[in-house]
């Protein structure tokens, strides 16, 4: 195949423990480190393998988002990929305007495949490539853990609750990726220095003519309501006089 | 008023549980008629199981041969059409739904309401983000259908005794033939299923290998419970990705679960905040897994874990 469409969506680092604002006005993002959603670094590794096999020629990655979000897409070059687009947004886009933004960036790119994540870890919403593949009119692969490419085709196997499933689908399609698809490679210092140099192109939301998506809006955010730490046994005897106590054996 | 339309999850032959859990979700809006529709190859047996859920008013039966195995690239188009005439669409948060919901909610250009954890109107949904971190309370416009995944683990299913009516339906929708089914490979096993087991078991890291998991089947075979594991087991090639609890696992909320030999990460721990009781063998006394259980042993899961059978076992 040409060409690859990778997603990556600016996002709290994993390893952040999230609060909620004590105001309940949203959660706290406030000097907090932010990082390419996991998933989509997943997604930009499959998309430099696919590479690297001489199965496709060239990986443009895109993010929607603000203007800091040229630090993701900057790693994503350092990464390997061959340029960037910013579609400059607010920091919470909608996964429907999202996906409207991505075809429109499709429809001017004519991209073989689009890999993006099965789900961005802050909103958790596990929509967008679904949205994108249907607003397309073409075939989904979705949480993806291996990737074969064929002629015109990929065979994947996605992880489902019943245990693998395999899937042909004709191209171009929309793949996103479960964990297990790969472990992304780290980037190096001299990949960062020559990725200043790769082409990272700005467009504004506007300019897209997509207007943003407002059935479903956020009210209020609150923490949730937290576990209590229990009691501590010291043997099995202890633990099995506790599940009795609870009436649970 | 409102109408809600179920997609019933199934494997063909028998409904997942899941429906009978969309249903009682879906209860919560005053004054709902429910509807389920079940789209399979030859769905008269699933039909029949679907309108006996107590709380479901009609059952439409969407047989199609393209249904067979169910895509969501050919579901979606039908969804979208029998949708038609309804105020919500709901489905499961398990894969199927998640798969085949967004793409839906594409087709009648709306965002979807994923994991629906609490019902507090018709248009307004309590859900989780940031991996259980938040809970946010959305409000959908009432101007276009409300599609929504129902998070399983916070409903308890419908029960059966009703008889609600059965309509054949068809519809034109175009079916593609780009997206083509090969096969589904499943690790059939006799044991509970990992979604609705009231006990569960898991494992993590600790377990070591594939051999040494099979101290934790062992274990949970002799209290009949359904077998789980963190994700560092699963990637570890200990057990299949079906196991896997949490974040990007199955969220459960079984009666009683053990966690043995898990750190305790904030992702897995999404997977099991809503179970009953939960508790936890880690050798490591700091470890974040005791912040949350209610009964916590420190010490040799190796050690323990024979001596709880033991004990415990019938
Ligand atoms: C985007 C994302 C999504 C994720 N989704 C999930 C998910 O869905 N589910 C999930 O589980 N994880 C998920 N993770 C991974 C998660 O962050 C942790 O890495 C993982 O849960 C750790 O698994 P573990 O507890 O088995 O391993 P470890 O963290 O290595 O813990 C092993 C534990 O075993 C204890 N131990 C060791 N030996 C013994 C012994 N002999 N006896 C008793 N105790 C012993 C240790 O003290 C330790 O606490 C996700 C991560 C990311 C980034
Ligand atoms: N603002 C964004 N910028 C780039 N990619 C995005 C954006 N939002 C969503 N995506 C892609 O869509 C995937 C699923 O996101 P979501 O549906 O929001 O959970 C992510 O993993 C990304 O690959």
């Amino acid at each position: 195949m040409e060409k690859i469409l990778v997603g990556l969506k600016r996002v709290v680092d994993y390893n952040v423990r999230v609060r909620v604002r004590s105001d309940g006005s949203g959660v706290e993002t406030d000097g907090v480190k932010m990082s390419i959603n996991p998933f989509d670094e997943i997604a930009l590794e499959e998309a430099l393998r696919i590479r690297e096999r001489n199965e496709a020629s060239e990986i443009i990655v895109v993010s929607i988002g603000p203007a800091e979000a040229q630090q993701q897409l900057r790693t994503g070059l350092a990464m390997g990929a061959d340029r960037a687009i910013l579609i400059k947004a607010g920091a919470d886009v909608d996964s429907l305007t999202a996906a409207k933004m991505l075809l429109e960036i499709v429809n001017r790119e004519n991209p073989d495949l689009v890999l993006l994540g099965k789900q961005a870890i802050d909103n958790d919403n596990n929509q967008t490539g679904q949205m994108l593949a249907a607003l397309w009119g073409r075939p989904q692969a979705t949480f993806v853990s291996r990737l074969e490419v064929g002629d015109g085709t990929l065979k994947v196997k996605r992880e489902v609750d019943a245990g693998l499933e395999t899937i042909e689908v004709d191209l171009p399609a929309v793949v996103t990726t479960d964990l297990r698809l790969n472990e992304p490679r780290y980037v190096k210092l001299p990949d960062i220095m020559k990725a200043k140099k790769k082409p990272l192109d700005e467009i504004d939301a506007e300019e897209l003519g997509v207007k943003s998506d407002e059935s479903v809006r956020t009210v209020s955010w609150e923490p949730p309501e937290q576990r209590q730490k229990g009691i501590m046994v010291d043997d099995v005897e202890g633990l099995v006089a506790a599940l009795n106590d609870k009436g649970l054996i | 008023m409102a109408r809600v339309l179920i997609v019933a999850e199934h494997d063909g032959e028998t409904l997942n549980p899941s429906v009978a859990r969309c249903v009682t979700c879906a209860s919560g809006i005053d004054g709902a008629d429910i509807d389920v529709a079940v789209l399979a190859a030859d769905g008269g047996a699933l039909a029949a199981e679907a309108a006996k859920i107590q709380g479901v008013r009609t059952v439409l039966q969407a047989d199609n041969p393209a249904n067979e195995h169910l895509l969501a690239a050919t579901a979606a188009p039908q969804v979208a059409s029998l949708a038609e005439g309804y105020s919500h669409v709901f489905g499961p948060s398990t894969t199927f739904g998640k798969d085949l919901m967004p793409r839906v909610a594409a087709l009648l250009d709306v965002n979807q309401v994923s994991d629906i954890m609490e019902i507090l109107g018709s248009h307004r949904f309590k859900r989780p983000i940031y991996a259980g971190n938040a809970i946010i309370t959305v409000e959908v416009a009432d101007d276009k259908p409300v599609v929504a995944t129902v998070r399983t683990a916070s409903y308890h299913g419908a029960e059966p005794g009703n008889d609600a009516s059965i309509e054949g339906v068809s519809t034109d929708a175009e079916l593609p033939q780009h997206t083509r089914f090969v096969e589904l490979a499943t690790g059939s096993s006799d044991r509970p299923d990992l979604q609705t087991a009231a006990r569960v078991v898991s494992g993590g890291r600790a377990l070591g290998s594939a051999e040494k998991f099979e101290l934790i089947f062992d274990f949970a075979d002799s209290i009949g419970a359904a077998v789980g594991a963190s994700r560092a087991a699963v990637d570890a090639g200990y057990v299949p990705n079906e196991m896997q609890v949490g974040q990007t696992g199955k969220i459960i909320a079984p009666e009683l679960y053990f966690a043995i030999g898990i750190s305790g990460a904030i992702q897995h721990l999404t997977g099991i905040k809503d179970a009953g009781t939960i508790v936890a063998i880690n050798k490591d006394a700091e470890a974040p897994i005791f912040e949350v259980a209610d009964i916590g042993l420190v010490g040799d899961l190796f050690a323990i874990v024979p001596e709880l059978k033991k004990a415990m076992g019938s």
